[in-house]
């Protein structure tokens, strides 16, 4: 009778690590990606308590005070309108995170349905898919949002459309390879034979497993759609005076007076640098811990 | 091999055409058109009358489709027609902005493979040390880094170091070589270093992908030279990758350096077409556009023929 052993000496599966587990061990085994989720944590605090730690008004000019140095009054100084450069920053934040994830993820989750979709029905939707993708992926990235900015004019809305747009194809390029694959698994067949529909099986059967591809080209695009919105804001075609964005920051004046007020120049690019950077870097961590294939011994 | 090229070739125009016609009615949605904006510049109230007949001339009365088969008609031909802001051919516009662009591209190039390739090797053959590290966060830090506000920080620094500004002027190479490269080596700096970034990532990968073969391992049994079987085995490999992101993105930089033409007050294509479409000077934007479209593409191509040509397993059909 030995082998009636009682049930319970069976080894329980090991349980479920929770996301703290997991959370830890991402920063254990990644540094550079936990100093990235660290910086990004950061921005968000700034951004949310934006009106409790900006010493002044973003908006508020002062006159008496214009191109003031960096000064107990005024830690990174004074625009060429006396604006507070550091309260700038501090809301510039909020700018640059909506715009940043409101884009990469609309962009991303667009251009997923679309990779997966073309993937899935192959044959001429696939190719027709691919071909139109290649028209819109021959424009450069900032030229494509340009003209868009240019037809639906200014405004935050706008701006994100703008730059959500040339995300998606080149989202979808990037997910359809990968989806290629999983077409061919026999759990899709699966599903198709239990009689399921197109759309049932693209969103609860192909999409959940191209969520690796997925996360990293929405960390990805994140740190570019923060350095696109700089961009055209830089060029005056993105946010608009006197709404605070760091783009914005280091237009017209901040050229100008570069050399007498340097601060106006510096500040907002370090900023902008510091959150691409930890978006990329945790992005990159992300992508080393999703891809089994890029694990290092 | 010849059909293959053939083969590409043709399926440029499909591509190219539909770059065409999204190019073409995109500017038409763009509110406002040339004629109003340039006689709203001169500031006098003018009759319809006036605004009719100056669109008469440009052509703009006539129905879209015929507009657009005028247009591509003209392209067919090579023939671009003539810029509606300034009346002069599209080509003369368009020929000395190309090659100012052309020589940043270039020079950026031969700025990010410097930097990038011994960068990314030592980074791959060190993995995980210090050294890797420093490498990787130089990378990053370089994509994260906005070319322009780099810019911003090398005039800067010139100005308070050396105080030297950029000359107003831009100097052609065949007019003065050593003053153009002086005029041009800060803009290539300031973009080279994203560039060597994207580069020195895919280098780095892409080493430590080839050296884990089997045929480095067997390089290495037999005894040969570590720098000949860098060089021989393992970088030769690795290139493909590398050369697919330099040529992308030397692609790019011919039509989108936009910003960073601004800052150092150059005259390339980049600044062309932010004027071109702030004056909706619809010809010249739609030609812009479609070179841009037509060197990305092409390049492209020749980052596959020249796969082809380094890795001779890779056959066409």
């Amino acid at each position: 009778m030995a082998l009636a052993r009682p049930l319970e000496t069976v080894e329980a599966p090991p349980a479920q690590s929770g996301w703290l587990a997991t959370s830890v061990e991402f920063c254990r085994r990644r540094p550079l990606g936990a100093v990235g989720a660290a910086i990004i944590v950061v921005m968000f605090v700034v951004a949310l308590a934006a009106p409790v730690l900006a010493p002044y008004d973003p908006q508020l000019v002062d006159f008496a005070a214009m191109l003031a140095r960096p000064s107990p009054a005024h830690w990174l100084g004074t625009d060429s309108f006396g604006r507070d450069v550091l309260s700038r920053l501090i809301y510039g934040s909020r700018t640059a995170l909506i715009v940043g994830f409101v884009s990469a993820f609309v962009g991303a989750t667009l251009g997923a349905v679309l990779g997966v979709g073309s993937a899935y029905f192959g044959g001429r939707v696939d190719l027709y898919m691919q071909r139109l993708m290649d028209i819109f992926i021959s424009f450069p990235l900032i030229i494509l949002a340009l003209a868009l900015v240019a037809i639906l004019g200014n405004s935050i809305p706008n701006l994100i459309t703008a730059i959500t747009v040339p995300m998606i194809p080149r989202c979808a390029l990037v997910i359809r390879s990968s989806a290629l694959s999983i077409r061919e698994m026999p759990y899709v067949d699966a599903a198709r034979a239990a009689g399921f529909g197109h759309s049932r099986i693209i969103l609860r059967h192909m999409l959940p497993n191209v969520m690796a591809p997925y996360l990293i080209m929405v960390t990805a695009f994140l740190g570019q759609a923060i350095l696109l919105e700089a961009s055209l804001s830089f060029l005056g075609l993105g946010v608009q005076e006197p709404l605070p964005a760091w783009g914005l920051m280091l237009r017209g004046a901040a050229v100008e007076f570069a050399e007498a007020a340097p601060w106006m120049a510096i500040f907002p690019g370090v900023a902008i640098s510091l959150s691409v950077f930890a978006f990329n870097l945790f992005g990159d961590s992300l992508r080393d811990a999703l891809d089994p294939r890029l694990r290092t011994q | 091999m010849a059909r293959y090229v053939v083969k590409r070739l043709l399926l440029m125009v499909p591509t190219l055409l539909g770059v065409a016609v999204m190019i073409f009615f995109l500017m038409r949605v763009v509110p406002g058109d040339i004629v109003e904006l340039r006689f709203a510049g001169e500031g006098a109230s003018v009759s319809r009358d006036n605004l009719d007949k100056e669109r008469a001339r440009l052509g703009l009365d006539a129905p879209l489709w015929k507009q657009f088969m005028t247009w591509i008609w003209g392209i067919a031909r090579l023939d671009f027609g003539t810029s509606m802001w300034t009346g002069a051919p599209i080509t003369e516009e368009i020929r000395l902005r190309f090659a100012l662009s052309l020589q940043l591209a270039v020079m950026a190039t031969v700025v990010a493979v410097l930097l990038a390739l011994p960068l990314g090797v030592l980074a791959a053959l060190k993995q995980d040390s210090w050294l890797d590290y420093a490498v990787r966060i130089f990378a990053i830090a370089g994509l994260a880094t906005p070319s322009f506000w780099l810019g911003i920080v090398f005039i800067l620094a010139l100005l308070i170091v050396f105080k030297w500004l950029p000359p107003m002027v831009y100097t052609p190479f065949w007019v003065n070589p050593w003053q153009n490269m002086l005029q041009l080596i800060w803009p290539a700096l300031a973009v080279g270093y994203r560039y060597s970034a994207v580069a020195t990532r895919m280098t780095r990968s892409a080493m430590l992908e080839v050296l884990r073969e089997d045929y480095i391992r067997t390089a290495r049994a037999k005894g040969l030279w570590q720098r000949l079987i860098l060089s021989r085995h393992a970088l030769r490999n690795a290139m493909l990758p590398v050369l697919t992101v330099v040529a992308l993105e030397f692609a790019f930089l011919m039509g989108g350096l936009v910003v960073t033409e601004q800052v150092f007050n150059l005259n390339g294509l980049g600044l062309l077409f932010v004027e071109s479409v702030a004056h909706r000077d619809y010809t010249l934007t739609q030609a812009l556009v479609l070179l841009v479209a037509f060197v990305f593409i092409f390049v492209n191509f020749l980052v596959d023929l020249a796969y082809a040509w380094i890795d001779p397993r890779i056959r066409f059909r």
